[in-house]
């Protein structure tokens, strides 16, 4: 039960706090849950970091993008920048929770939640984005497959804060999209998810990263899904072929939600549904944002 | 050991003494006495404990009570003046969209926070806008229908629009 909280007016407060053991806290969204779920008692001590100056900034950095920690997906969502060139993250941050969690919480709080099932984290795997951390005695940068390293887990020292998120400029003519299986249209996390970003040139797939969610302890990308498009027309039989090197990639656990074998099963399926969302995008024609709802009641 | 705070809600400051873990909705309702917000799954799934902090949305039961000092809270019970329900609420009561009543406290501030981002939403948008609610009584036609026509603009004095032909409760509404 937690015994003590207090309210950070600076960063280096809230350093100090956690420094000393404090549990950082922003939109609130995770921790209370999870506490009342049982997946972690609520922290003995709380420092809230809602409050910082300038750590909810969305900025356009040497042609690239920073997301200041406590940016949340509602901000995400209402970003021109984000929705013409890092759709897919708009993709993910408009179907996140219901419109309270979306107003609250923080883009900073859902990557360090760790969850292989949180829908901002296939995009930001594949738009190469890193995570910048923040301790007393410095600040170091760390690509997001090395922060996740399973369920709920980073490889954050206790002392780090995550300050923001670095996401590389995208090259022109790429498309994104995040696509997920879901059985309620709020409050609902994937079954399954998939985030494909695809460059075109000229008519051939130049580059493409396809990463899976909710299919592996830790959201990550798959190699075979991209190299199976990868110089290819992006036609049906290359969306076919990514799909399912994505599908072979996966090691899904039964739960609540879904079996192992739907997983897998379903993995193919929405893992060409974002392929394809992709590249449409990619060639200048529109998908709404979310992708998900929209392609809804599609092959 | 328990924080001295101030919880401002629907513009009244109300100084409050909590322990850390108490979440905004048990303060509101146990602390402040204002007890229209409701706990239904408390576990943000069901919207029943929704109000606005700062104008956006929150689900309250999820939410650490000392998070919000400095922080405008509203409730339903500030959606409405002191002896007249608003256009909103009364438009609820024109089109059937209460049954059982708990999930409508935060269906009328969901619905506030959506007609304020968006004053003329489509069916479509009411029923995303409002897709964080669940009303068990399986209510949803006339809660839409009442956002609608507060959306329309034109919510008649209680007691002389006939209710909307389709949103009629069923019988066994719980």
């Amino acid at each position: 039960m937690t015994r003590s909280f207090t309210s950070a007016s600076t960063l280096d407060d809230a350093l100090t706090a956690i420094a000393d053991g404090a549990r950082p806290v922003a939109g609130g969204t995770d921790l209370v849950v999870g506490a009342r779920q049982g997946k972690a008692p609520l922290p003995e001590a709380i420092v809230a970091i809602d409050r910082i100056d300038g750590l909810r900034a969305i900025e356009v950095v040497g042609g690239g993008l920073r997301l200041g920690t406590l940016v949340t997906h509602g901000d995400i969502v209402a970003s021109e920048e984000i929705r013409t060139r890092y759709t897919a993250l708009a993709d993910a941050s408009a179907i996140v929770g219901s419109h309270a969690t979306r107003a609250q919480g923080t883009i900073g709080g859902n990557v360090m939640n760790a969850s292989p099932a949180m829908d901002t984290g296939a995009p930001l795997l594949c738009f190469g984005a890193t995570a910048v951390l923040r301790s007393p005695s410095g600040e170091r940068s760390v690509g997001l497959d090395e922060l996740w390293t399973g369920p709920g887990k980073t490889s954050a020292k206790p002392d780090e804060l995550l300050v923001a998120l670095d996401i590389p400029a995208a090259a022109a003519g790429t498309g994104s999209s995040y696509v997920r299986l879901e059985y309620r249209r709020q409050m609902e996390i994937a079954v399954v998810g998939a985030a494909a970003v695809v460059t075109v040139d000229g008519g051939r797939v130049a580059d493409t990263r396809v990463a899976i969610t909710a299919l592996t302890p830790t959201i990550r990308r798959v190699p075979e899904a991209e190299s199976a498009l990868d110089g290819s027309d992006g036609g049906a039989a290359a969306i076919a072929a990514g799909a399912a090197a994505a599908a072979a990639a996966a090691t899904p656990i039964s739960d609540v939600r879904g079996s192992a074998d739907y997983r897998r099963a379903m993995a193919e399926v929405i893992a060409a549904r974002a392929i394809t969302a992709a590249l449409t995008r990619a060639r200048g024609e529109t998908v709404p944002i979310p992708a998900s709802p929209a392609l809804h009641g599609a092959n | 050991m328990k924080v001295a705070t101030t919880l401002t809600v629907n513009g009244t400051a109300y100084p409050v003494e909590l322990d850390p873990h108490v979440s905004l909705l048990k303060a509101v309702r146990e602390e402040l006495g204002l007890t229209g917000s409701k706990e239904g799954c408390d576990d943000s799934e069901c919207g029943a404990c929704m109000m606005l902090l700062d104008g956006q949305p929150v689900n309250a039961c999820s939410y650490l009570a000392l998070q919000a000092e400095g922080r405008a809270v509203t409730t339903v019970e500030g959606l409405a003046g002191e002896d007249e329900v608003g256009p909103l609420q009364r438009a609820f009561l024109q089109q059937g969209g209460v049954q059982c009543g708990f999930c409508t406290p935060g269906m009328l501030v969901s619905a506030t926070a959506l007609l304020r981002d968006n004053p003329d939403p489509t069916e479509e948008e009411i029923r995303i806008g409002l897709s964080g609610n669940l009303c068990r009584c399986t209510g949803y036609r006339g809660i839409v229908a009442a956002v609608r026509e507060v959306a329309s603009g034109d919510v008649p004095p209680l007691g002389t629009a006939p209710v909307h032909a389709d949103a009629t409760p069923p019988h066994h509404a719980g």
